[in-house]
């Protein structure tokens, strides 16, 4: 949980051994991976047309493809998507401006590093989506309660990081740093947080994608709209191609985002 | 002698780690004084643990010693003095996230140098320490000797009279710190610079100083100083001559019954660690 600052020697290690032959099985691995997920929708597709499975449980890869095309075509998905990120986005902006803050905060003692970082280590490793009950209790079936589960499982692995970024900072900079008369500002701005920011961004990569994750699943629990909503009322209705369709959608879209947010942090971790 | 001639004064300094009676209780050091000269260069050496950087980072200003005081110039050291005092650090201080240039440069803004002198400064000083075709370069892409060149052109670019070296070359082999040891003294016989060397190699103290301090164990204090009376810079064939064998077997024999102490103590100490873990 808490990345290891990539060191630079590291780094540099990483540039030499980026030889060919590297490239060519990194190109081979990704060739299984593609033929695995092909297979598998080739027995979807077997199975679904030769075989005796209902089409209620399981609709053929055919259909699916023609309802997603449909889905697409009439822009029926724009609302619920848009609730969705929407409740992303406004959940992880409080996480992230709460627990880079709070986190730089604690960080600067190591008393309350102590303190701290086991107690809020502990309630991370609780399942948070058992709060959801509760959050519905207190705000409703409406963005609001998404909202509070997506700040509450994205608020740790974001605090812990910056913690653990700021926390841990070899002495030996921070005595250079001041030895030749950096000031709070100057540390802070060419030390600690040059130090830090790979680590954190860590923290925001991972829980950008546990808000996500905990956005969609008390969307099919519990919610008036958005995707997760969508794709469980398809399902009360016994309308499951669609519901796959949906599926396949939401699956697409969480991809994408994890890709930029990945390429985002490799960028900037790289600089 | 005239205080003006002392760069550094070092009056009855004692420093202790933890409270008197804790588990972690170290008396480090004990009323050391010592005087600097103006443009000397002054090797410490000593059993490990004896409180040689202790020392060092008392004179600049990373540490408030126990008691004592110390004074650079005129001036009471209360904390760093980065406009008199620069500092080369054991292990590698430069910053990884920054390339070579970048990390001079940022010294120099520390310091307060104006944004148009830093960049012809540190392309003189990473010229002087032979690294001018390496100023993109990031710390991690350069070998031990050569972080620890650029580190001491971080240092230099900071212009200041005093250079604080705290076993600048203890990471290194022997090959390169034999180098590093001849280019230094070659640099600094130019420079004009009071020096404060910390080692824990006999070899390197005499080719390097101009006196070496030599610390009895912990409680370290200052046992006797020794002058190595030899013009800078140093040739190579210094290291091969008489003098220099009888000078590092005197210092020898100095440290090696502070040494023993030390081996000694440590081996008592860590007993008694034992047997408080058991109880």
């Amino acid at each position: 949980m808490s990345a290891e600052p990539e060191s630079a020697v590291s780094k540099s290690a990483a540039l030499k051994s980026a030889t060919p032959k590297r490239d060519r099985s990194a190109l081979g691995s990704r060739a299984v991976q593609v033929a695995f997920v092909i297979a598998l929708v080739g027995l979807w597709y077997v199975g679904t047309t030769y075989g005796q499975i209902s089409p209620i449980l399981l609709p053929n890869p055919l259909r699916v493809f023609d309802e997603l095309v449909d889905v697409l075509a009439t822009l029926e998905f724009v609302t619920d998507l848009r609730i969705t990120l929407t409740e992303l986005a406004i959940a992880f902006s409080i996480s992230a401006a709460s627990g880079i803050t709070l986190g730089y905060l604690i960080s600067r003692s190591q008393y309350s590093i102590r303190v701290f970082e086991p107690l809020l280590a502990g309630i991370y490793s609780v399942p948070i989506i058992l709060f959801l009950p509760l959050y519905i209790l207190f705000f409703g079936l409406g963005p609001a309660s998404k909202i509070a589960l997506g700040v509450t499982t994205s608020f740790f692995p974001i605090i812990l990081n910056t913690i653990a970024g700021f926390g841990y900072v070899d002495r030996i900079f921070v005595l250079s740093a001041r030895s030749m008369g950096a000031s709070d500002y100057q540390l802070f701005r060419w030390v600690l947080l040059p130090a830090a920011f790979p680590i954190i961004l860590t923290g925001l990569r991972i829980g950008f994608t546990v808000a996500l994750l905990s956005i969609l699943g008390s969307e099919t629990i519990a919610s008036l709209a958005g995707l997760g909503h969508r794709i469980v009322h398809l399902a009360e209705g016994m309308d499951t191609a669609r519901m796959f369709a949906y599926i396949a959608f939401a699956v697409a879209i969480a991809l994408t985002l994890n890709t930029v947010t990945s390429s985002l942090e490799a960028r900037a971790r790289r600089r | 002698m005239t205080g003006n001639d002392l760069a550094i004064r070092v009056r009855n300094v004692s420093h202790q780690f933890g409270e008197e009676g804790s588990t972690q209780f170290v008396r480090a050091m004990l009323e050391t004084s010592l005087d600097i000269r103006r443009g000397e260069l002054l090797c410490l050496i000593g059993p490990s643990g004896c409180g040689k950087s202790t020392l060092l980072n008392v004179i600049g200003g990373l540490l408030t010693p126990t008691n004592g005081k110390v004074l650079v110039g005129d001036t009471d050291v209360r904390g760093p003095l980065p406009q008199e005092i620069a500092y080369v650090f054991q292990e590698n201080a430069l910053f990884p996230w920054s390339t070579v240039l970048e990390n001079v440069n940022l010294g120099m803004m520390f310091q307060g140098v104006p944004k148009a002198e830093r960049e012809p400064r540190a392309r003189q000083s990473l010229a002087a320490v032979g690294l001018s075709d390496f100023a993109n370069h990031y710390p991690g892409q350069l070998s031990g000797g050569m972080r620890q060149r650029a580190a001491l052109a971080r240092a230099l670019s900071l212009e200041t009279g005093i250079l604080l070296m705290d076993e600048p070359f203890g990471a290194l082999d022997e090959q390169t710190r034999m180098v590093l040891g001849e280019d230094l003294s070659v640099l600094l016989s130019r420079t004009g610079k009071t020096i404060v060397f910390v080692t824990h190699s006999l070899g390197e103290a005499v080719f390097l100083a101009d006196r070496v301090a030599v610390f009895s164990a912990r409680p370290g204090t200052i046992k006797e100083v020794i002058t190595i009376d030899e013009p800078h810079p140093r040739k190579p064939g210094f290291m091969t001559s008489e003098k220099f064998t009888s000078l590092r077997n005197s210092l020898f024999a100095l440290l090696h019954e502070e040494i023993r102490k030390a081996m000694e103590q440590s081996t008592a100490s860590e007993r008694a660690a034992r047997r408080g873990a058991k109880s």
